[in-house]
């Protein structure tokens, strides 16, 4: 189901609704592999998904088609059958404390999760950055679950408007150091910054962080990032999700 | 009316100071410790549990990215990246179901002497089913496939690690990337390996037109996947006809069918690996999958297959 399309056509995100897995213990911010039979021999992993949200009704993800994999995905059909494996990595911490989620673009996935599952929805905060349009975004999605969460949103349009969203960013994140917890999803180079900015005002961040996969179990060690001990972690199986200050970025 | 009695195909296969309960392994790399899979199936119907490369000391492996997705296959420049010896003997072998299903490391050194030193340590452990002896990793600047393009150097490692091994059964890994690969399997049957594994990856490269970069930080890497199952099966085929011991099929099988063409071929057992990565319970669904496979054909064992293949 298109959430929304660009323009040209060529970048668009969806959400792929599948059939409650009946997962009695999972954690927002863990994800998912994703198989479509259309993969055939040719795609040899999975591709890997935040949980987006998962209710009796079932299970979402919200994927941004943009490689061969999630391209094919957005060309599935109702009722199509898919392999799925999860749920995977670890998730985010859920603390009883003043919470800022930043999210860039498909970055907003596991906080829709994550929001709905806080025992304390009202001490959350919701910034989020996106460059694509924002009904291309399950945005109102996540006012509309959790109403008591404070949301705002920045529409990116130009390469000018980083610096200003950084800014939003920047002072946020001073906001929550003392006493807070800062939790981040999106794209790289937006990690990075958000590394440096709680390193800067001291504030405890979790990145959750993205890389090829290709078993999405531990096994296969092709999506291993650095941690400050200077060891190769695999970021499917001891993360997604690291605190900021064990890992380089 | 009178009864008869169903034939059940028996997939139960006897190697050097092994018996399996099927012929299924994993192959090494692709299953990290064997307990990455553990909640996909049981580990202890496999018949043989290969873990993840080790070494004497433990590896960071290369810089990333160190896997890229190809049509039907993938690459990968790991350069073994593991745990060390120690490590893996405390932490992750008492885990496994060594007692029902033979766990066999594979061993990568940058010497002889170094291999022999690995394999003594390997082999003083009771719950250590077998060795592997890696020549033939293509991500590896020391060492690696250069021992297994070279006879000599092969079957010197293969003494080294015979000769500190005991009586743990030893098998070989050999590369496809060499002009004859009979000529490496005579020189290390020849050095006193009890087994073959045939064969690991391919050497390959995939490049990025946007960015005109290789997708590879080391270039270059190892291919694996369905793309390389005709490249497995002639050398597995080639080999079978020039040694006697037994020979252990891998590159690119993804189902019971594939297994049974191996074993056609002439392999002894096989190994699944890029396919785990395809579906996390692909090794469990080929072990359920193979008697059935069997009987379907009116193979009762594997030896009445093995090697029949008429050319």
């Amino acid at each position: 189901m298109p959430f929304g399309q660009t323009s040209t056509g060529v970048t668009h995100c969806f959400a792929l609704r599948l059939e409650d897995p009946g997962w009695s213990h999972w954690r927002p911010g863990q994800f998912v592999m994703v198989r479509h039979p259309s993969f055939g021999l040719e795609l040899i992993w999975g591709r890997a998904f935040s949980i987006s949200r998962l209710v009796s009704s079932g299970l979402s993800l919200f994927i941004q088609a943009q490689g061969r994999g999630s391209e094919r995905l957005s060309a599935a059909n109702p009722g199509d059958k898919v392999t799925v494996w999860g749920p995977l990595g670890n998730g985010f911490a859920i603390q009883d404390k003043r919470t800022l989620m930043l999210a860039g673009g498909v970055g907003i996935a596991p906080f829709l999760a994550y929001a709905e599952n806080h025992p304390t929805p009202h001490k959350l905060e919701l910034i989020f950055g996106h460059r694509l349009p924002l009904e291309t975004y399950p945005f109102d999605n996540a006012k509309t679950l959790v109403p008591e969460m404070t949301v705002s949103s920045f529409h990116e349009r130009s390469p000018e408007d980083l610096p200003v969203f950084l800014e939003m960013v920047d002072e946020a994140i001073m906001n929550h150091a003392t006493s807070g917890l800062v939790l981040a999803c999106g794209p790289t180079p937006f990690l990075r910054a958000v590394k440096q900015m709680a390193a800067k005002h001291g504030a405890m961040a979790q990145l959750s962080l993205e890389n090829k996969m290709g078993c999405g179990v531990g096994a296969c060690l092709g999506c291993v990032i650095k941690d400050t001990k200077g060891e190769n972690v695999q970021v499917c199986s001891k993360g997604p999700v690291f605190w900021s200050h064990k890992i380089e970025l | 009316m009178a009864s008869k009695t169903p034939t059940i195909s028996d997939p139960r296969v006897s190697l050097p100071g092994l018996d399996l309960k099927n012929p299924i392994m994993t192959a090494s790399g692709t299953f990290g410790y064997g307990l990455e899979y553990a909640s996909f199936g049981k580990l202890e119907d496999l018949g043989a549990i290969v873990v993840k490369g080790l070494s004497l000391k433990p590896r960071a492996g290369n810089t990333m990215p160190r896997i890229a997705e190809t049509p039907c296959g993938m690459l990968n420049a790991i350069g073994l990246q593991n745990i060390g010896v120690e490590r893996f003997l405390e932490e992750k072998l008492p885990a496994l179901p060594h007692d029902t299903t033979p766990v066999i490391a594979n061993l990568y050194a940058c010497d002889a002497a170094e291999f022999g030193e690995l394999a003594a340590a390997l082999a003083a452990d009771e719950r250590m089913g077998a060795l592997e002896v890696n020549v033939s990793c293509p991500n590896v600047a020391a060492g690696g496939q250069a021992f297994g393009q070279d006879p000599k150097q092969a079957a010197a490692v293969t003494r080294a690690v015979k000769d500190a091994a005991g009586d743990k059964p030893v098998m070989v890994k050999l590369s496809p990337n060499v002009a004859d690969i009979t000529t490496v399997a005579k020189a290390v049957a020849d050095a006193g390996a009890d087994m073959l594994t045939c064969i690991n990856t391919l050497l390959g490269m995939a490049v990025d037109l946007k960015t005109r970069r290789p997708r590879l930080a080391n270039v270059v890497g190892g291919l694996s996947g369905p793309a390389i199952k005709p490249v497995a099966l002639r050398c597995v085929w080639q080999v079978c006809q020039a040694v006697d011991i037994p020979v252990i099929g891998v590159g690119g099988i993804s189902n019971a069918t594939d297994v049974l063409e191996f074993i056609l071929a002439g392999a002894h057992a096989v190994q699944i690996g890029t396919a785990n990565f395809m579906r996390p319970d692909t090794v469990f669904s080929i072990v359920n999958e193979l008697p059935i496979l069997m009987n379907g054909y009116g193979v009762m064992t594997l030896d009445d297959l093995r090697g029949t293949l008429e050319t």
